[in-house]
């Protein structure tokens, strides 16, 4: 895969960033030198090997299916600037 | 010693209000010139103090990193984004401190949302902390504010810092000060701003074992809001560990100088009556960067993903469909590593790229810790230097690029992916500079990473 600046906009934007030309420039020779890096995972036998995603096993936490005390609306909406009839106000959507 | 501190507490011979009073005063006097601190709130620790009379902290000054949520104290994780954000709940390591007496007398600076080794990746609009000993120098990273605090104030102190990849080890080492990293789980993650999900560790620093074995029998308990807590398992602790010096990082690589100190400490180790052997972990150390910086760089992404402007944080005027003003805000106040690492990990979770990049990664990890478990039939503890050169010159670390910073993680990452408890131990100095040595042990064996340490104190 050719990293070039055309796909790191792309993924950016993916990533709901807008990055400026210089950003562009600067962040593709980097990011084409930590993949290249990274790649080399390739060489590693994974064959019948699961995947770790967590480094410990976990167990199934579960509680009885009782309701409690939760925030209240005028303390969940405490750190929202744009607020409206106690609910959070976003932009419009299309 | 803290122990000694609140003894005299709760027999009424110190005062806790004047005592955090003037411990104010001194942070903010070092906070001047270091900048060690993004909050100090002078007003809570004051009304806080003055009800600390009991409690295994009674009126201990504790410092938190910033990507810990303190109720009502201004959280940021260290980024502009999270700018005016005030919790609405402590997190639990937090609740259990205050809960024996603690007083939070400031959030400590960080690389943002902990990306970074050198605590140089700080928020827009946020000045680095300074290494204690040389403010030319770096104080490690991410949670650098934690570890020049606990080196520099001249009152009984200790700070909760948190990991992912070296972020508790790496700063305590380049301050010359204690820091563990438990295992994966038993510190609850509840409260914490996460970096990477199956990564992030709370744990304490201070400037003795003692102190460091206080905190975490406090903090280190299950918690139901907390899924992945497992608590401390009570594993048996080891008496006489036998200790395996990883061959790798006393070879090419590794600045001579910190070997030699270092070799310094398991000499008297040698001399305590400890069996000493040499061992290789071969998967861990030529593919461990790699493994980590993937898997925490995706994670990373998708945990950024809530910062959009809307619930809390910073926030713009509502222009715009929602892409173009998520977009905005999220442009606008990441730094410039936060930006380069969603990118990274945003790329390698995108279809095509998923299987080669983010689950060939979890593979690895896999590997990783089956060598780690292997060796652990051998040896009980691993040692090796913390950091593979003296605390750096900022001057130098302008001259890495992003790839040539994250391998200075060398040593620190294995543990962490593997979930492995670590320790970093002041380990003398070169040149007036702080060395630290690193020890790890299996999962669960903090107890005897500490009774080590305390042979060697």
């Amino acid at each position: 895969m050719e990293i070039n600046e055309e796909l790191v906009r792309k993924v950016a934007s993916l990533a709901r960033l807008n990055l400026t030309d210089e950003e562009v420039k600067k962040f593709t020779p980097q990011l084409k030198d930590i993949l290249n890096a990274f790649s080399h995972l390739d060489r590693v036998n994974t064959d019948n090997t699961d995947p770790s995603f967590q480094p410990i096993p976990i167990r199934n936490n579960t509680r009885h299916d009782e309701p409690h005390a939760s925030l209240s609306q005028e303390i969940a909406l405490k750190n929202a600037h744009h607020t409206k009839d106690g609910y959070i106000k976003g932009p419009r959507a299309v | 010693m803290i122990s000694d501190f609140v003894k005299s507490v709760q027999q009424g011979k110190i005062d806790p209000v004047h005592h955090i009073r003037s411990a104010l005063e001194e942070v903010k006097n070092i906070n001047q010139q270091f900048h060690y601190c993004t909050t100090i709130p002078e007003q809570s620790a004051l009304a806080e103090s003055k009800e600390a009379k009991t409690g295994r902290l009674a009126g201990v000054a504790v410092s938190v990193k910033d990507c810990i949520c303190v109720k009502d104290i201004e959280s940021t994780a260290g980024s502009a984004i999270l700018k005016g954000y005030h919790p609405v709940m402590d997190a639990t390591a937090v609740q259990r401190l205050k809960d024996e007496g603690a007083i939070i007398i400031a959030k400590t600076a960080q690389d943002e949302f902990g990306f970074g080794s050198f605590a140089v990746n700080v928020g827009i609009g946020t000045e680095i902390p300074k290494n204690p000993v040389d403010p030319e120098r770096a104080c490690g990273g991410s949670s650098g504010g934690s570890a020049g605090l606990t080196r520099k104030v001249s009152f009984p102190h200790v700070s909760l810092a948190e990991s992912t990849g070296g972020s508790i080890v790496c700063p305590a080492s380049f301050c010359g000060v204690y820091g563990l990293c438990p295992t994966y789980g038993v510190v609850s993650r509840y409260g914490l701003m996460d970096y990477a999900n199956s990564l992030d560790k709370i744990g304490p620093m201070a400037t003795s074992v003692d102190d460091l074995k206080l905190v975490m029998d406090i903090i280190g308990h299950m918690d139901p809001r907390d899924s992945t807590c497992t608590g401390p398992q009570h594993a048996k602790v080891i008496q006489k560990p036998r200790i395996g010096l990883l061959k790798s990082s006393f070879a090419q690589g590794v600045d001579p100088k910190v070997q030699s100190a270092v070799r310094e400490f398991v000499e008297k180790l040698k001399r305590s009556g400890f069996s000493v052997s040499e061992v290789e972990l071969p998967l861990t150390e030529k593919y461990g960067i790699s493994c980590y910086y993937l898997i925490s760089m995706c994670e990373a992404s998708t945990n950024l993903a809530k910062f959009c402007g809307m619930r809390y944080g910073a926030h713009e005027p509502l222009d715009g469909n929602f892409n173009e003003y998520f977009s905005k805000v999220r442009s606008k106040y990441f730094n410039e590593e936060s930006k380069r690492r969603i990118i990274i990990g945003t790329f390698a979770r995108m279809a095509g790229y998923r299987d080669a990049y983010y689950l060939k990664a979890m593979r690895v990890r896999t590997k990783i810790i089956e060598e780690y478990k292997k060796i652990f039939t051998s040896v009980d503890i691993l040692l090796s230097p913390t950091m593979p050169i003296l605390p750096p010159r900022f001057a130098d670390i302008g001259n890495l690029s992003p790839l040539q910073q994250y391998m200075m993680d060398i040593m620190t990452v294995g543990p962490n992916l593997a979930g492995l408890p670590h320790l970093n131990i002041p380990a003398g100095s070169v040149e007036g500079l702080p060395v630290g040595m690193l020890l790890i042990a299996d999962h669960y064996q903090e107890q005897t990473l500490l009774a080590c340490a305390k042979v060697l104190e």
